[in-house]
């Protein structure tokens, strides 16, 4: 299925892949990260239970330096 | 006042620090987590942005800066509107399960202004979302009124444009500020050097926040100390209150009994 990531196109993702497979298939660490799924946040509870639809659209964001 | 007992109180919290530092512009994250310890501050702020994707061993900021030690700030930095400051400071929570966030909106990036009219709209926004809100603001006493009365936990208006190292531009507003407002005043944005923090300390404010001032220092490490001494030491001259202003000298060694 084809899920668009952080603005990019990801095509060659398996189908049925919840938020957890997702982010271990991305190398991320759980922890230090947070998901947004078509505008809407997934709780890190959720992670494993929401499953991905073909088409959505996600942001993964994580902290970096700022003022 | 003891200098143990004097404490800042934001929502509920207590710090013992009144110098709020930035994460921004540090040649390293390992350089960051140095300033961090020599300025003795217990809250950073910092910026919510896309993981890397393509490099998913890159160094993250929280393996440098445990936030389970340093109080972390979400900032919204890039945000335009209340929409996209709600959006990512939502993202924040969930990804630290903090409440206490720093809500900036810009307008103009030559000055960097505050977009009054939108942070007025974020800001509530966010309080009804439960977050407690430290707001970047001009230095209008007007507005910081009206920000207050929303409910913003802090009160920080810019001492100068952001990273622009000039000091405080407006003392008589900041003091105007500092009088009417119950919460917290910080100065954020404007500082350049120690004696700038100091200013703002004497002038009543409950603590700086600074970036630029101490990331683009020539050395950053020694800069940090140099403004955990300034703010401790505006804050007490603040608290002992200084002598009055005299138009002629006043000698200090007695003239009687002169020889």
């Amino acid at each position: 299925m084809q899920l668009i990531i952080n603005g990019d196109t990801y095509t060659d993702l398996k189908v049925g892949m919840n938020v957890l497979e997702l982010l271990s298939h991305l190398s991320l660490p759980m922890a230090k990260v947070a998901v947004e799924r078509n505008k809407e946040i997934v709780p890190k509870s959720g992670y494993a239970s929401v499953v991905l639809q073909d088409g959505d659209v996600l942001e993964i964001i994580t902290f970096i330096g700022g003022g | 006042m003891g200098h143990n007992t004097d404490k800042l109180i934001i929502a509920g919290r207590k710090f013992s620090s009144r110098l709020i530092i930035g994460t921004g512009k540090y040649t390293t994250y390992a350089q960051n987590a140095d300033a961090l310890t020599a300025s003795g501050a217990e809250i950073v702020t910092v910026a919510v942005r896309r993981v890397n994707l393509t490099n998913p061993d890159e160094p993250l900021l929280v393996d440098f800066i445990d936030p389970t030690k340093t109080v972390y700030l979400p900032n919204t930095a890039g945000c335009f509107t209340g929409e996209d400051a709600v959006r990512t400071l939502r993202l924040a929570r969930e990804a630290g399960g903090w409440d206490l966030v720093k809500l900036e909106v810009l307008s103009d990036p030559k000055h960097l202004y505050p977009d009054m009219e939108e942070t007025m709209r974020a800001a509530k926004l966010l309080i009804a979302d439960g977050f407690e809100v430290m707001v970047y603001c001009s230095d209008d006493p007007v507005f910081a009124r009206k920000l207050e009365d929303l409910g913003c936990a802090a009160i920080m208006p810019l001492g100068a444009p952001i990273g622009s190292g000039l000091g405080i531009q407006n003392p008589v507003n900041i003091r105007l500020i500092v009088e009417q407002t119950s919460v917290p005043v910080i100065v954020d944005a404007g500082v350049g050097t120690a004696s700038d923090a100091a200013i703002a300390m004497e002038l009543g404010c409950d603590g700086v926040l600074m970036n630029t001032a101490i990331a683009e220092a020539k050395d950053p490490i020694l800069m940090a100390g140099a403004m955990k001494h300034a703010v401790i030491a505006g804050r007490q001259a603040y608290l002992a209150g200084r002598m009055p202003r005299k138009k002629y000298a006043d000698p200090s060694s007695p003239l009687a009994g002169l020889i």
